[in-house]
Formats: C-alpha cells, sequence, structure tokens
C-alpha cells in the first residue's frame, strides 16, 4: 500500500484509470450476463463482487489519492460497483424464479387420482325434502308444529269431526293399538298430521300459522305405489278474517317454489270432515303443460295425461273443530291444507316407484346427497 | 256411481252440444269426482241389423248341435236375398227377430265379423248376443227381440242404444244425494243453469185403506216406511232391454224383473228397495234392533249372527232382513212369487254403517244408507217400482198401502248472505247465495241480510253454515277463488328442530347414509337382540290389526328395523354400509288406561288433556346407527380400515359435538352388543349424570340372528336427552399469550380405562390446561406384562401472561400426581 503522496498523479495509478475501471465493470457485467444458473452466479459473484475482486482493490487505492483526485476516483469506481450489484441483483432474481419454476414443474402430481378414503354419507331426501318443504312455509311466516305418532283417537278423528261410525272413519285404513290384555287403548298410528292441527291450536297462543310435517300410517301393503308409512305436511292457519284465497296463495307460493313459476293450480271441491268448504289441489303439470290431453301422439307419464297432478287436499276449517279446540268461532276461522311428501318427491325428482324411499338401498339416498 | 248420458239427459235439459268428458269436467271441479268416462260401444262398427229367422236347418255330425239359419235382413246386405249364418245358439225359432251383424262390422273388443267357411257351410255374419254386443252378460243365447222392437234390415247400433257415454263418479262421503241419477242429474242442471226434471214427482193417490202393517219399534233405528203392495205379478215377465241396458251401463247385474226394478228405483231415485213375497211373511212388518242370539240367513247364503245392534225387519216369526244391508234368503222374490211388497224405509245412518261393518257387507243399500238418503223419498220410490212393476209385469198396484211416518225435527241454519263470499275471499253479488241455495233445493226466509235455511230431505250432509258456503262457492266456481299473498309471523324453527337438522348433516358428513324403517317389530327380533325375559324393551305396544302377524308390536329399538336395512344392502352387493336414522320409538307408560273420547262441542281441559297424553306411549326421539365394512377404503394411498366398535362410539361423539355437549364414555354390558366391546354414554343435565345409550360392536349372536357381516357395529341413543343436556354457550375469553406443551408417558395396568386417566389428568392441571389428548397407547415388553403405556399431549396457557417453564411443569406434576392416585399411573422414565 502506497504513503499518501501529494505529488502522485491519479492518472498513473493503474487500476483507477478511467479505462480500466470501465473495463472490470464491463467483465464483471458481462460474466454476470453469462452465469447460467445460481451456482455459477455465485462464482461470478466472488470474482465480480467480493473484497478480492478488481474493483474492490481498486476502492482501496482510492485512499492513497491527493484529496484533488479522490472524489473524481471514488465516483467513478463506486459507480461502478453500483452497477455490479446491481445487476448481480436482477439476475439472482431471474435465476432464483427460473429454479422455482423448474423444481414447480418437477413437483407436479397426477391430480385426478382419487382420495376417497371416507365412503360418503348422504341424508335420506325424504327428510331433506320434507325440511325444504317446511322452509317454503316458515319463509311465509310460519312455524314448524310437532305430535305424537302414536297419538289418541280423539285427537285423530273425534276433534277432527270424524264422527264415530261416520264412513269418513273408514276411509282411512287405521292401525289401531291394542290396549292392555287385547283391549281397547283408544289409540292409533296417527293416519294423518292433522291432528297436530288440535294439538297447536291446544298449545299456542292465537293466531296460528304453522306446518307439521311428519310420518303417517295406514295399513296398506308396501308396493310401487303404496307404503304403510308415509309422510305429510300440514299446514294450519287461524285468524282473524282469514279466506281460501289466502289459502290459494300458500298453495301458489309452495307450487312455484318446487315446480317452478306460471304453473297454474286449481281447487277441486270435496269432502273432508275436518275441513268445510273443502276442495282437492291440482297443478298443471310442469312436464307437458295440457299438451298430452286427448294426444294420443304425446302421451305424458308424469299426469298420465290428465294435464293435472294432485298435490294434495285443503279446506277451511270446519267450526265444528275450533270447537273443539277450544276456538272462539264467532272471532277467528282458517284454513288447512296436507301436502304429501312422499308424493312432492316422485314429482319434483322423478322417483317411480315408492319401494325406492322404504328400503334404505344406500345407492338410492346418497344420490341426493345431503341437501335437496 | 256410474251414471249413462242418455239416462241423464232424461232429467237435464243438457244442450245437445255438451260431452261426457266436458260434462265430467264441470262435475269434477264441482265436487262430484269422475274418474273415468266409459264409452261404451266406441270400438263398435256395423252394419249391426234387424233380422228376422226365416230357416234353421239343424246341422248334425258335429261335436255339439248346429243351426244353419237363413235370416231376412233387408236390403241391409245389399242384394235383399235373405243372409246365411250358422250360429251355435239354439234359444230362438223361426219367425224370430235378432239382432244380425254382417260382414264388415266389428264388435266390441275388436271382434271383426266376415264371411268365413265353417260346419261345411258359408255362415255371413253372426246373430249376436247380449255379451257379444256389450248389452249385458248373458251366455244364454242370442237376443230374442219382442215383436214390433224393430224393422228387419234397419240399423240397430242406435235402436239398441249400443253406444253410450258414461260417467264413473267416486262420490265423496258427505254427498250421498250423489248416489242417484236424480242427486247428479239436479246438479248438473244447476251447473249449467238448464231446467231439471224430478223423477221422484211421482202421482200419488192417498192411501184408500191400509197396506199390509208396519211397525217401528224404536225412533232411534228409523223414522219412516213404507209398504207398498202389487198383486198378480208374473214373475217370469222378462225384463224389459232397455232396463238391463241400464242396470248393465250402471253396474248392476241383471237379474229378475221384481229385482231389476228395485235396484232401477234405487239408481234413479237413491232410495234402496227391499222387494218381498208376501206370500212368505207371518204378520206385522216390524223394524226393531236384532235380538241376542238371533240368527238370519241371508241372500249371499251366509248364515248371520246378529248383533243386538243391527235392525232387522222382522215379521212375527223373526227377523227376515238386515236392514239396510242384506236381505233374508227366506222372504226373497222367486220365480212362483205372485204378489210383491215394495219396502222403502228411512234408517238410521250410524246403524247401518255399523251394521256394514260388522257383517263385512258392503252393499249398493248400505253405501247409500250410511252416506245418507233422502228422507222423504220413500213412498214415491215404493209407488214408482210398484207401477213399473205393473206396467212391465203385468201386476196391479194396490191403492191401499201403508207409510209409518215418525216425526223428526227439521235441520234450520242461519247463515249471512255474505257468509259464502266471506270463506272464499270474493265479493259475490248480490243474490249469489239466494240462487245456488235454491238451486241445490234449500227453502229459506230471509230477515235482511240473514237467511234461516231449511236443506232439502236429500241434503242431510248440509247441517252447518259452512256447508251451505261450500255449496255456493262449488256452482260459483272453485276456480275463481283468487290467489293473495300473506304473511305470518312465525320465529323461524325451533332449537331443537334445528339440532335435528345439525345432528343429520353431521352424520351424512361423516359418511352415514340415511333410512327410514318402519317402526314394527316381532318377538323374534327382540330375542335376535338377545334382550333378557324382563328387559323393557320387550314391553311393547302392540297392534290390534297390524299387516304382518310376525310384526305386530311398535319398536322399543330402532335396530332391528336398521338391521334389515344394513342386511338388505350387503345382499345387494353393497359391502361397506354405514347408515343412520333419527325416528321415534313407543314406550308404554306403566298403568296407563284406554284414552278417552273427549267431548267435541266444546275445548278440552287441562285435565282432560292430561288424561288423554297420559295413555299415551312416551315417544323419545332417538337416534341410531349401524356399520359395517370399510371405514376407510384401501387405495393408492395405502391400506384401508374396518368400521368397529370405535366408529360406533365415534359417531356419538361427533352428535354431542354438535350439540355442544360433552359426552361421557365408560364400559358396559348391554345388549344386543358384545359384552367386552360396548360403551354406555352418559351425558349431564342440571349436573346429573343422564344414561343417553350405547354403542360399540354387536354381540356375534345378534349378528348371525339378524344375517350382517362379522364385526358389524352399532350405536343408539336418545337424541332428546342430548338436547336436554345442552346449555347456553358463554363466549371463551381467547388468549393471545404462548403456549407451553408437556407431553407425559404414564404406564397403568391394561385393565384401567383410559378415559379415566385422561379425566384424571384433567381434573389435576387445573385452571392453566388448555387441553389433553391421548396420543399414544402402547403395550409390549418395555412397560411389561398386563401394563400398557398411554401418552399424552397437555397444552398449557394463561390468559393474562406467559408461563414460565416452572408453572407449566408444576401443572404437569399436579395432572400426573392426581393420575396416580386415581389409577395408579407411574410416570414413564
Amino acid at each position: 500500500m502506497s504513503a499518501p503522496n501529494n505529488s502522485f498523479d491519479p492518472v498513473e495509478v493503474t487500476p483507477l484509470h478511467p479505462d480500466e475501471v470501465a473495463r472490470m465493470r464491463e467483465e464483471a457485467l458481462a460474466a454476470i450476463e453469462a452465469a447460467a444458473d445460481l451456482a455459477e452466479l455465485k462464482e461470478v459473484r466472488l470474482a465480480h463482487a467480493s473484497d478480492r475482486s478488481p474493483l474492490a482493490l481498486a476502492n482501496r487505492e482510492i485512499g492513497a489519492l491527493p484529496p484533488a483526485a479522490k472524489a473524481d476516483a471514488g465516483k467513478r469506481v463506486g459507480g461502478a460497483r453500483r452497477d455490479v450489484g446491481q445487476a448481480l441483483k436482477a439476475r439472482q432474481a431471474v435465476l432464483e424464479a427460473e429454479r422455482d419454476e423448474r423444481v414447480l414443474v418437477e413437483e407436479r402430481v397426477d391430480v385426478t387420482l382419487p382420495w376417497d378414503r371416507a365412503p360418503r354419507g348422504a341424508r335420506h331426501p325424504l327428510t331433506t325434502i320434507a325440511e325444504r318443504m317446511a322452509d317454503v312455509f316458515v319463509g311465509m311466516g310460519f312455524e314448524v308444529a310437532e305430535g305424537p305418532e302414536v297419538e289418541a283417537e280423539w285427537f285423530n278423528f273425534d276433534a277432527l269431526n270424524f264422527q264415530p261410525d261416520h264412513p269418513a272413519r273408514t276411509m282411512q285404513d287405521t292401525f289401531f293399538v291394542e290396549g292392555p290384555e287385547g283391549g281397547e287403548s283408544g289409540l292409533v298410528m296417527r293416519t294423518h298430521t292433522s291432528p297436530v292441527q288440535v294439538r297447536a291450536l291446544l298449545s299456542r297462543e292465537l293466531p296460528v300459522y304453522v306446518v307439521a310435517p311428519g310420518k303417517t300410517f295406514r295399513t296398506d301393503e308396501l308396493d310401487a305405489t303404496h307404503t304403510p308409512v308415509f309422510h305429510q305436511l300440514e299446514g294450519l292457519v287461524v285468524d282473524r278474517g282469514i279466506t281460501m284465497a289466502h289459502l290459494r296463495g300458500a298453495i301458489d307460493t309452495f307450487v312455484e317454489s318446487f315446480f317452478g313459476e306460471a304453473l297454474r293450480t286449481r281447487f277441486r271441491a270435496s269432502y273432508f270432515p275436518f275441513t268445510e268448504p273443502s276442495a282437492e289441489v291440482d297443478m298443471e303439470c310442469f312436464v307437458c303443460h295440457g299438451r298430452s290431453v286427448g294426444n294420443p301422439d304425446e302421451p305424458c307419464r308424469t299426469c298420465s295425461s290428465e294435464g293435472w297432478i294432485e298435490i294434495g287436499g285443503c279446506g277451511v276449517v270446519n267450526p265444528r273443530v275450533l270447537t273443539a279446540a277450544g276456538v272462539d268461532t264467532e272471532v277467528y276461522s282458517g284454513w288447512a291444507f296436507g301436502l304429501g311428501i312422499e308424493r312432492t318427491l316422485m314429482f319434483a325428482h322423478g322417483v317411480r316407484d315408492m319401494r325406492d324411499m322404504v328400503e334404505g338401498d344406500v345407492r338410492f339416498t346418497s344420490a341426493f346427497g345431503s341437501e335437496i | 256411481m256410474r251414471v249413462p248420458m242418455t239416462w241423464l239427459r232424461e232429467y237435464v235439459e243438457l244442450p245437445a252440444d255438451v260431452t261426457a268428458r266436458e260434462l265430467a269436467s264441470r262435475l269434477t271441479l264441482a265436487g262430484l269426482e269422475v274418474e273415468t268416462v266409459d264409452e261404451l260401444g266406441a270400438d263398435l262398427t256395423g252394419p249391426v241389423v234387424f233380422g228376422r229367422v226365416l230357416e234353421i236347418e239343424e246341422l248334425t255330425g258335429f261335436k255339439k248341435p248346429i243351426r244353419y239359419c237363413r235370416v231376412d235382413v233387408g236390403r241391409a246386405n245389399g242384394t235383399g236375398e235373405p243372409q246365411e249364418i250358422v250360429c251355435g245358439a239354439r234359444n230362438f225359432a223361426e219367425g224370430d227377430l235378432v239382432i244380425v251383424s254382417l260382414p264388415g262390422a266389428e264388435l266390441p273388443g275388436g271382434f271383426r265379423i266376415g264371411a268365413r267357411k265353417t260346419y261345411g257351410k258359408t255362415s255371413a255374419g253372426m246373430i249376436c248376443s247380449a255379451t257379444e254386443l256389450g248389452l249385458w252378460e248373458d251366455h244364454t243365447g242370442i237376443v230374442v227381440l219382442p215383436e214390433g222392437f224393430g224393422e228387419v234390415g234397419a240399423d240397430a247400433i242406435g235402436a239398441l242404444g249400443l253406444r253410450e257415454d258414461v260417467l264413473d263418479i267416486a262420490v265423496t262421503p258427505d254427498r250421498g244425494y250423489a248416489l242417484s241419477m236424480r242427486g247428479v242429474a239436479r246438479d248438473t242442471a244447476a251447473l249449467y243453469q238448464v231446467d231439471f226434471r224430478d223423477p221422484a214427482e211421482v202421482d200419488i193417490a192417498g192411501p184408500v185403506g191400509p197396506g199390509h202393517p208396519a211397525a217401528i219399534a224404536d225412533p232411534a233405528l228409523a223414522d219412516r216406511i213404507v209398504l207398498r203392495g202389487a198383486t198378480g205379478f208374473d214373475p217370469e215377465a222378462p225384463t224389459p232391454l232397455w232396463m238391463k241396458r241400464r242396470l248393465h251401463q250402471s253396474g248392476v247385474r241383471p237379474v229378475s224383473l221384481a229385482v231389476d226394478v228395485t235396484n232401477y228405483v234405487m239408481l234413479e231415485l237413491g232410495q234402496p228397495l227391499h222387494a218381498w213375497d208376501r206370500d212368505r211373511l207371518t204378520g206385522t212388518l216390524t223394524v226393531r234392533a236384532a235380538e241376542a242370539g238371533e240368527k238370519l240367513e241371508t241372500l249371499d247364503h251366509v248364515q248371520r249372527s246378529l248383533d243386538p245392534d243391527d235392525i232387522v225387519i222382522a215379521d212375527e216369526t223373526g227377523s227376515q232382513a238386515v236392514a239396510g244391508v242384506m236381505g233374508g234368503l227366506d222372504t226373497e222374490i222367486g220365480l212362483s212369487s205372485n204378489a210383491v211388497l215394495v219396502e222403502a224405509a228411512h234408517f238410521d245412518p250410524r246403524h247401518i254403517a255399523r251394521a256394514s261393518r260388522r257383517h263385512q257387507l258392503s252393499s249398493e243399500a248400505s253405501r247409500r244408507f250410511e252416506r245418507g238418503i233422502d228422507s222423504r223419498v220413500q213412498l214415491a220410490a215404493a209407488t214408482r217400482a210398484v207401477e213399473l212393476l205393473a206396467e212391465l209385469g203385468g201386476a196391479d198396484v194396490e191403492t191401499a198401502y201403508t207409510e209409518v211416518s215418525l216425526p223428526v225435527e227439521p235441520t234450520r241454519i242461519t247463515i249471512r248472505t255474505g257468509h259464502a263470499g266471506a270463506v272464499a275471499g270474493v265479493d259475490y253479488p248480490e243474490g249469489t247465495t239466494e240462487r245456488w241455495l235454491r238451486a241445490v233445493g234449500c227453502s229459506f226466509e230471509a230477515d235482511g241480510d240473514v237467511l234461516t235455511v231449511t236443506p232439502p230431505s236429500w241434503r242431510p250432509d248440509l247441517t252447518d253454515p259452512n256447508d251451505l258456503a261450500e255449496e255456493v262457492i262449488r256452482l260459483e266456481g272453485y276456480e275463481n277463488i283468487p290467489s293473495i299473498g300473506f304473511k305470518g309471523f312465525g320465529r323461524g324453527l325451533t332449537g331443537s328442530q334445528r339440532l335435528r337438522r345439525a345432528v343429520g348433516r353431521a352424520l351424512a358428513a361423516s359418511g352415514h347414509n340415511e333410512v327410514l324403517t318402519y317402526p314394527f317389530l316381532g318377538e323374534r327380533d327382540l330375542d335376535g337382540l338377545q334382550l333378557a325375559a324382563d328387559d323393557p324393551r320387550r314391553v311393547s305396544m302392540r297392534l290390534a290389526n297390524p299387516l304382518n302377524d310376525e310384526e305386530p308390536l311398535l319398536r322399543t329399538t330402532l335396530l332391528p328395523g336398521m338391521f334389515r336395512t344394513l342386511a338388505r344392502n350387503v345382499g345387494r352387493g353393497l359391502n361397506d354400509v354405514a347408515l343412520f336414522e333419527m325416528g321415534l320409538v313407543y314406550l308404554p307408560r306403566a298403568g296407563a288406561g284406554r284414552a278417552p273420547l273427549l267431548p267435541v262441542d266444546r275445548g278440552p281441559s287441562a285435565e282432560e288433556l292430561e288424561l288423554v297424553d297420559a295413555a299415551l306411549p312416551e315417544q323419545p326421539r332417538r337416534v341410531g346407527v349401524v356399520l359395517s365394512g370399510a371405514a376407510e377404503h384401501a387405495g393408492w394411498w395405502g391400506p384401508g380400515r374396518e368400521a368397529g366398535w370405535a366408529d360406533a362410539i365415534q359417531a356419538v361423539r361427533d352428535v354431542a359435538r354438535v350439540a355442544g355437549v360433552d359426552l361421557e364414555v365408560e364400559a358396559a354390558q348391554y345388549a344386543p352388543w358384545h359384552p367386552g366391546r360396548c360403551a354406555a354414554l352418559f351425558v349431564r343435565v342440571e349436573g346429573e349424570r343422564v344414561l343417553v345409550g350405547h354403542a360399540g360392536e354387536l354381540h356375534p349372536r345378534t349378528v348371525k340372528a339378524f344375517g350382517l357381516p362379522e364385526r358389524s357395529a352399532a350405536a343408539e341413543f336418545d337424541l332428546d336427552l342430548v338436547e336436554r343436556a345442552r346449555t347456553k354457550v358463554t363466549a371463551p375469553e381467547v388468549s393471545a399469550y404462548p403456549v407451553a406443551t408437556q407431553d407425559v408417558a404414564l404406564v397403568v395396568d391394561a385393565s384401567v380405562p383410559v378415559g379415566e386417566v385422561s379425566a384424571a389428568l384433567a381434573e389435576g392441571a387445573g385452571e392453566l390446561l388448555e387441553s389433553v389428548r391421548l396420543f399414544d397407547v402402547y403395550t409390549g415388553e418395555q412397560v411389561g406384562e398386563g401394563r400398557k403405556s398411554v401418552a399424552f399431549a397437555l397444552r398449557f396457557r394463561a390468559g393474562d401472561r406467559t408461563l414460565t417453564a416452572e408453572e407449566a411443569g408444576a401443572a404437569r406434576d399436579a395432572a400426573v400426581a392426581l393420575a396416580t392416585e386415581r389409577t395408579g399411573a407411574v410416570l414413564r422414565g
């Protein structure tokens, strides 16, 4: 290392000569550019940017220069080192990106491999469709009411204006429950969800807006269209100033929700002991929209070319039922409806055979998943 | 009720262009549901003509006698020559007027008529029987028509009424009046607003003297009986073709003139009639209750033991008919009866309904009586019948007749004129209610807008204001009721309802498929479960009328039905099956009495309701789980895992977690589970430990009894109890300070349940403990015979500071100390 020498001409110190500094810079930049991978770049860094690199050594020489020359040389060498540093950083980023890309490509897997380690489960479509049906009415401001499945005859029949010995009482083939020692128990398996109407009226404050989905029982042998255990959804409104027009509104909302907008519905006069007036409810066939009627060339399996599909029964709650439930019929009136849940599932999802809904074959159930 | 259109048109001025289908649609909307429109004879094509038998040649040498006939069919065959026809029937003679179908005709059922060689002759056509023409069932021969019925060669299709549209109406229990032509015609006339002619309007002269004596013993059984006689009746007089045809079209088999006439009048007026052979009756005919022990052989040749609740018609020798249901064999009108006594009565509908069910005899008569017939039409019906017997059977109508009539309080209904509109939600024009009430036969007095209505005698179903409203609304058209939106004010689902949905979703998400099994069990199922003789699950409700005699019980456990479903799936080649069911079981209450029938003219009192509900079984909601096959499949990732006892228990733990309830598990021995692999499951309800159910591997004998795969596992628990254990969650304060983790390995006797060690650690660790989790169980040489090593990860954290190593260590030591004290656990070196 030279001692300070004021008469020393900086230009004559070779490493600090402008041409020499430029050469070292160019060499470094060229080497950086030429580095093909991170390992080579590491070598280049050692050769051109380490403490022993030519530019670092040149930088040390600056101290030996006369004060007048220091600034100039410092600026020159500093600039070159900064350029080299930046080039290294840029090249490092490029090469790292290249490496990462290569590694990620090498780590590629077959994403189509299955991962069905755990078998799938599902809820029964009758459960989920019953919930969906209830939810439509909950959206209209109904609550969901419940009642026992083994029910007192009084609730299942008498309170609903099924008079003793009236033929209506034998319309529904009833499972009777034996009492002790084979005597009469006064109990039946409920033949419909209608007893929940009476229970709701007895246990709730008026007005009442409830639906009651649930199991019902009749002595039908299981076949493609019958099952002794099936499901209904009962609806009941008891309020002041309630009319059949509101009933129709509720039914129409249900039909729109499940089968599509702008489907016509119709009421047909009918008879149920617990409603008066009573009606059967039909909806326009959502498949053929009536085009199959009288048209043998275009038969419709869904509605048997009737054009209409029966979906349930309804009517104005017979004031006798309200009376039996202790409701003042001078002030309150109401209506009720009953919809078949199996029937709704059959139509909404094309179930052809009742037995599919009964047998518990997991292939049937799992097709529906956990929500419908 | 089958309604031939041409018959209906006799009473209704129905426009000619109204088709059967159109009428069917109108009637259906108005409450008379037409199930089918039968187009009888729609597949019949001519030529079918009247012919006269000119010559009969008996052919011999065949297996049966055959006739070769020459039949005059006028110019209907185009030539005017006699038609040559081979015929197998023998009930006709030369000169008879018959019905001939000529070649080219097609008879009902696609039966084509042509000229063909048979029995060595050419037969060009057919002489027809009633069955072949679809007239009625008759296999005794061809139809021989009365002289003058038709002109030889003329078309017979129209003249015989071979084409007829028949409406088949499913009559609801309230509309008894529609079980008559008269009733259907009246509704039809109202719907089309055309004239109606009432066939019950029969001219009747008052009785000239008493007829056959009659009495009503008890006004609760009947309020009217009419007896009207005809003498000199020719019992062999044939029923005219038109009547037989109509009976056949209406679904009633023609029998003999006397019987056919009573049936015809019943179809016409809705009044069931009984035709007695007067010569076989002794003395007064009395309507009375059957006496205990009385027996009667009815027309169907069945000897019936009568019940004191049966109404009978008795003469002085005893019961001769089960009133309103079926007549007795001895007094039946027969082929030698010249004196006919027609009985028309109005019996109490409830008695008839009970008798019909008791004797399992549903007749045309009982169907009408139990639905309610016209209470005043008896005399008209009996008169109509004897007049027909006179006209068709050569009888003389007796001018004297008997009518016993008890006073009946008429029904009166008060209704506001606006009531129907208020019920329907429609603003009907003024006068609408009055118009329709009149159309169905009501009379009324008006006082301002209040009507006092007297329903007609044929509408016993009209008793309440809403019954009248229905008449107005249905005739005005249900289709005119608008659809109006509204809003209730429900508060959404209850916690219990939401929990059930969440539990179902959780079980489905963990691989279980929901099933809905039938709730019927047999003793064999309970035996298959290996239940002890005194197991409470053997105490069940029993059906009086099960579908299957082998399964008369109502389930006290979900498992047998689920086992059957599991076996069905396995039988179909589905080996990896996890099922769940959520449903009620029915547990009889000890000492429950008969559920009372409460009054219906008022609401029940709280005490009365309690009485009813005390008779009901308890019906808790259970969740069942059954498992078999792989819980995890084998695959490219490695081997699979069979489902077992642990999965069954975990399913319940998962449900408890959904409910936010701690589940306590301990070893138990309980059928139908494997005694060494069964867990009893508990929750805390208000501090009290409550058993909610069991889970584990099934007992091998149960597996065998139900035909399940080996090592099948199951769980069953009471969801209602789990729900009761729920408490409101108070939000935790989440500490942001670092966690201190301490692992401990403890050696315990192999018989010590891990649950106990874990509980002791948790209790001993104190408040700083965040969680304790078992991560390993080891048995082997290193810990010695009969011992096991259990390793737990303990996590400690404080809410207000970073724990020091000393604090965490002290807490761990306290945890281990309690575990040592409770279970003999030794810290593994």
